[in-house]
């Protein structure tokens, strides 16, 4: 009973530190952000790095998603004669839910490890402390130029996901289930308004904060050699999922009582 | 002048620095010696302020360099020169880059001025012609040299050396040595090196000090240590494996 209590308060302090330490992190991001000199020429090499070498994988997730999302509701649909209606609901689920969600969940995986696993390597090789002897703040060098690029990102390649999940449904819809074109992009822009569309990119806004902050939290507090970094990456892309996954629980629950 | 007082550090249960004091005289070369895993590189990163102390302080030039911040860290930095013991050369950049870090960053130098700098560094440490290419393209031992260089481009006024000889050939480790020796001659820079290297340590130093078990428990010209009579310092600098210090820590060399 002893040993239960004290392994549930380790969790508990250890869980008060992680959210304390993401917090302060996220904190001193936000101030070194605006801190001279800018590192613009390492802001766009991450943005190129974040968001233009992900288009590939979130245009082949994005287009087969809505192809998916077309074809799975074609089998409800069909059977009360309301094929039109795919349009719509491959609109509204990819703008409010999967373009978001999905781009998010690529990035966590193709860039959050990455951040962690280069930074961790950093940590652990003491290349971090070499950036502090030589003056220089590694939140301002490494961390804030990261940030900055998916924040600016992140919402880009979910409006670029949008578009080509509903293309996805556009080919399905069009090619294989015969909807006139027409009535396809009628029914598609019907139901959307703009709320659905900044509700999106307010949580991908909200996903690439906890992205960044998580992976470079994981990355600079690496420590063990190779096996450690292994480990922080690990751990970086399961929160940053599991996190992306209940913040946008929460929103959608906001979204759908507040407004 | 660098002076620690009462500096305590430890690591979950792990005391490394247990109320240690030591003061660190302007212009000389100090070694700190002691075995693997003492804590001779935290001791290090306390003095240049990048490792924070649970209790005690360090004070450079008379500077509490706890209550330092914003500019006035980066002034007081940019005194510090630093070699790691793996170098730390940052993957992403060129070696010019590299070693002109410090004034690429802080400074309004030319960069046509920075790279001259940096050549003169790197020509030093004996390397010439590698500005271009990147870290990972090197052998450790040349690693070690442009950390070396790094650490010597901005003219600190201390310089921190952490095992500058472990890693780099014999010849080489001379080199090393040498450089150290004429920093401290022409330039009368403060150095402070960690190292076990006993043959760099009494060549180099001005004074050496031995960290054991959190606390310096001999301090003294090179041949005061070397003819020392506490029988913790002499298994040390001797290199015996059978002794106070091995038989306390319950070493066991099996016998084959």
């Amino acid at each position: 009973m002893k040993d239960q209590l004290k392994g549930l308060g380790t969790k508990i302090i250890s869980f008060i530190e992680y959210m304390g330490g993401t917090t302060v992190l996220f904190a001193k991001t936000l101030f070194w952000m605006f801190i001279p000199p800018i590192k613009k020429k390492k802001i766009f090499a991450q943005m190129y790095s974040i968001g233009v070498l992900s288009l590939p994988i979130v245009s082949l997730i994005s287009l087969f998603t809505g192809m998916v999302l077309a074809l799975q509701s074609a089998y409800q649909m069909q059977q009360i004669s309301a094929e039109m209606y795919i349009a719509s609901l491959v609109a509204l689920s990819v703008t409010r839910e999967l373009g978001p969600v999905l781009t998010a969940l690529i990035v966590a995986g193709r860039v959050g490890a990455s951040i962690t696993a280069e930074l961790g390597t950093m940590k652990v090789t003491e290349q971090v402390d070499a950036l502090e002897t030589l003056a220089t703040n590694p939140i301002q060098y490494l961390v804030v130029p990261r940030f900055v690029a998916i924040v600016v990102m992140l919402p880009i390649l979910t409006i670029y996901a949008d578009f080509i999940g509903i293309l996805g449904g556009y080919i399905i819809g069009t090619h294989k289930l015969h909807i006139a074109h027409d009535m396809y992009m009628q029914m598609t822009y019907d139901p959307l308004v703009m709320k659905d569309f900044f509700t999106g990119l307010l949580k991908s806004l909200v996903f690439a904060m906890i992205i960044c902050n998580i992976a470079c939290y994981e990355g600079l507090r690496a420590e063990g050699g190779a096996e450690g970094v292994g480990k922080a990456t690990t751990l970086s892309v399961v929160t940053s999922f599991i996190l992306i996954i209940a913040a946008d629980c929460l929103f959608t629950a906001l979204f759908y009582f507040a407004f | 002048m660098i002076e620690i007082i009462n500096l305590c550090k430890k690591f979950n249960s792990h005391i490394v620095l247990d109320n240690l004091s030591l003061n660190i005289p302007e212009g000389q070369t100090t070694v700190i010696i002691g075995r693997s895993g003492v804590g001779k590189s935290v001791l290090l990163k306390h003095i240049i302020g990048i490792m924070e102390p649970d209790s005690g302080q360090v004070f450079v030039d008379n500077q509490d360099i706890s209550k330092l911040t914003g500019k006035a860290l980066v002034k007081f930095r940019m005194k510090f020169g630093m070699l790691f013991q793996g170098a730390a050369l940052f993957d992403s950049l060129t070696i010019g880059e590299n070693v002109g870090f410090a004034l690429l960053q802080h400074t309004n130098m030319p960069r046509s001025q920075i790279f001259e700098r940096v050549k003169e560094c790197l020509e030093m440490v004996g390397l010439k012609g590698v500005e271009g290419l990147k870290p990972a393209e090197l052998s450790g031992g040349m690693k070690k040299r442009v950390g070396l260089a790094r650490a010597i481009c901005t003219k600190p006024q201390i310089i921190l050396y952490d095992e500058p000889t472990t890693g780099v050939d014999p010849i080489m480790g001379d080199a090393v040595n040498e450089l150290i020796m004429e920093l401290h001659d022409k330039l009368k820079v403060t150095s402070i090196a960690v190292t076990h290297d006993m043959i760099s340590a009494y060549k180099i130093a001005t004074n050496i000090a031995m960290l054991y078990e959190g606390k310096i428990i001999a301090e003294g010209a090179p041949g005061e240590i070397k003819n020392a009579k506490d029988p913790i310092v002499h298994q040390f600098v001797t290199g015996t494996a059978v002794g106070p210090i091995t038989q306390k820590d319950g070493t066991v060399f099996r016998k084959l």
